[in-house]
């Protein structure tokens, strides 16, 4: 009745409407779910008729075109696809590492010292926190290429403000919770912002378009104001 | 040779059938919010599907063409007049240079499709010339704006002209209440008096709709109140928020979102309800996937075998 394919005992496959169905991977996030979609999505990307794909913590929404090609035999790719892949010994060789420079600072970031307050750190703790870990780039969605990057270091965690900013300036870098990203562009936002990159983020007249794709690693390389504005920062935007 | 805008009227939009293949970046479709009537609007013209055209939505817009062709008009009845002549929608209509097209404000639908012979002349942006304001992407710009005055639509003057009409049978009926709904796979999560409710009440249309989504108002849907982990949003999905009001997700809609889905909008249905305005009434009506497949194959099988 509500169309389910059982597949393999992992993964299940769900239609959503006549043009789409999602993959389940696992009912929680984890590492292992991340690297399976992203496994999972650079094989499906070669199949003719699947138009688009929405990766995400522990899903993949896929999106066909029945217009032209059969929806059962797209189907059956996928689980065929799905059945065939050894998740346990297929590491993701496509993992790319994104460095990104950060100015942390109060002009650039208002929510620092409430942060450093919040989570009885100084701010020189803070920042050394967000940036020692590796993130993952779990999912790219809200605006065109914010990617939701996990997980923070507990020590940073801190509930979103009550109140969202009416406008939160282009390359902002935040926290929510577990949850770090970078605003690729100025957009409304109820993060705390703790910094700011020089870097775009979203380049549409360039072949890469947008610097970190879900299953991407990220860093975070602090930098000094200097350096920043060296490289293009800009003060604004406030 | 080009269409000028002199009235920019209440949002007028350049559409082609979306920008598809960069989801995964989080960049939306975008397309026409009646895919049917623009794909009939193309047809009229034979011109290829994707051709750009011109969405209005409400109407009091006004072009003066520089130089003759031929139009189709789709969609909505928006009160639309040639050089102050009244003229009807699902047609095509010969443009001599000079002519004054106008739109008024709607007496049926809400959204009419303005398509040029050859199709307008606009700079696609990632393989689309759709525009989305949010994303800040696509139309006559490239950067997501809606035409203005003193905007310039390029076409290719054509002095030919075919009189063409859609049948009758395949024009939508806008005045139908019934929305079609694929039932999703959280709809075992709601309960069955939710359910019932779901498909058994009439919602209205509020006033917070736009193109990224219709916002409804009606009997509340308690549902599963927790939540879930942010996932990819299909066009049509049926989103139930905290206050149990159903959001139906357009074509603007954001790619990923994290409230459940009772269910999905046909593209079909998503187009009628496109034409609905505030304090219109619909009712949600439960059909299978292949129900969905057979309709949408059917309308677009018409306009291939007309054509």
């Amino acid at each position: 009745m509500y169309n389910t394919t059982p597949t393999t005992p992992e993964v299940r496959i769900d239609m959503v409407s006549e043009q789409a169905c999602r993959l389940t991977f696992s009912a929680t996030i984890s590492n292992k779910t991340a690297d399976q979609i992203t496994i999972v999505s650079h094989h499906l990307r070669k199949i003719a008729g699947i138009i688009d794909l929405i990766p995400s913590y522990t899903t993949l929404l896929v999106i066909f075109d029945t217009d032209h090609y059969d929806r059962f035999a797209i189907c059956r790719q996928v689980t065929t696809l799905v059945q065939s892949l050894d998740f346990d010994t297929a590491a993701d060789q496509d993992a790319r590492e994104v460095v990104i420079p950060v100015y942390y600072g109060s002009e650039v970031g208002p929510d620092l010292e409430y942060l450093a307050e919040y989570c009885h750190l100084t701010v020189e703790e803070v920042i050394a926190q967000h940036s020692k870990t590796a993130y993952r780039a779990y999912a790219i969605g809200f605006t065109p290429g914010f990617a939701f990057l996990g997980n923070t270091p507990e020590a940073l965690h801190c509930p979103r403000k009550d109140t969202p900013r009416l406008k939160v300036p282009t390359g902002s870098v935040a926290v929510a919770e577990q949850q770090t990203a970078v605003y690729p562009s100025s957009t409304p936002g109820g993060w705390q912002i703790i910094g700011r990159t020089p870097l775009q983020l979203v380049d549409w007249g360039s072949e890469s378009l947008a610097l970190i794709e879900a299953g991407d690693t990220v860093r975070f390389e602090p930098i000094s104001r200097d350096e920043f504005l060296a490289q293009g920062g800009t003060l604004d935007g406030f | 040779m080009a269409f000028n805008v002199l009235k920019s009227g209440m949002l007028a939009l350049v559409q082609d059938l979306g920008r598809h293949g960069y989801q995964h970046l989080g960049v939306t479709t975008g397309g026409p919010m009646d895919e049917l009537a623009f794909r009939w609007a193309n047809a009229l013209l034979d011109n290829p599907d994707n051709s750009a055209q011109i969405e209005i939505t409400f109407g009091m817009f006004t072009l003066e063409a520089q130089a003759p062709t031929s139009i189709a008009l789709t969609g909505a009845n928006l009160g639309a007049t040639l050089n102050d002549r009244p003229i009807l929608p699902w047609q095509t209509h010969a443009i001599q240079k000079g002519d004054i097209l106008q739109f008024k404000q709607p007496s049926h639908g809400l959204r009419a499709y303005l398509a040029v012979k050859g199709g307008f002349d606009v700079a696609p942006i990632l393989g689309s010339v759709a525009t989305v304001m949010r994303e800040s992407l696509g139309g006559q710009t490239g950067k997501g704006h809606k035409l203005q005055k003193g905007d310039v639509l390029p076409y290719t003057a054509t002095s030919k002209h075919d009189q063409k009409i859609v049948p009758r049978i395949a024009i939508p009926n806008y005045d139908s209440k019934d929305i079609a709904v694929v039932m999703g796979y959280q709809f075992d999560t709601f309960s069955g008096l939710d359910r019932a409710r779901f498909f058994g009440s009439e919602f209205t249309v509020t006033p917070q709709s736009d193109r990224m989504g219709y916002r409804m108002s009606g009997q509340a849907i308690n549902g599963n109140k927790k939540g879930i982990i942010s996932e990819g949003i299909a066009y049509g999905s049926v989103q139930i928020p905290n206050d149990g009001q159903p959001i139906i997700l357009l074509r603007d809609r954001q790619t990923i979102g994290g409230y459940p889905k009772i269910g999905c909008v046909t593209s079909f249905s998503g187009g009628l309800l496109s034409q609905k305005q505030p304090g219109d009434t619909i009712g949600f009506q439960c059909v299978s996937v292949d129900q969905a497949e057979r309709e949408r194959h059917l309308q677009l099988a018409r306009i291939a075998q007309w054509r």
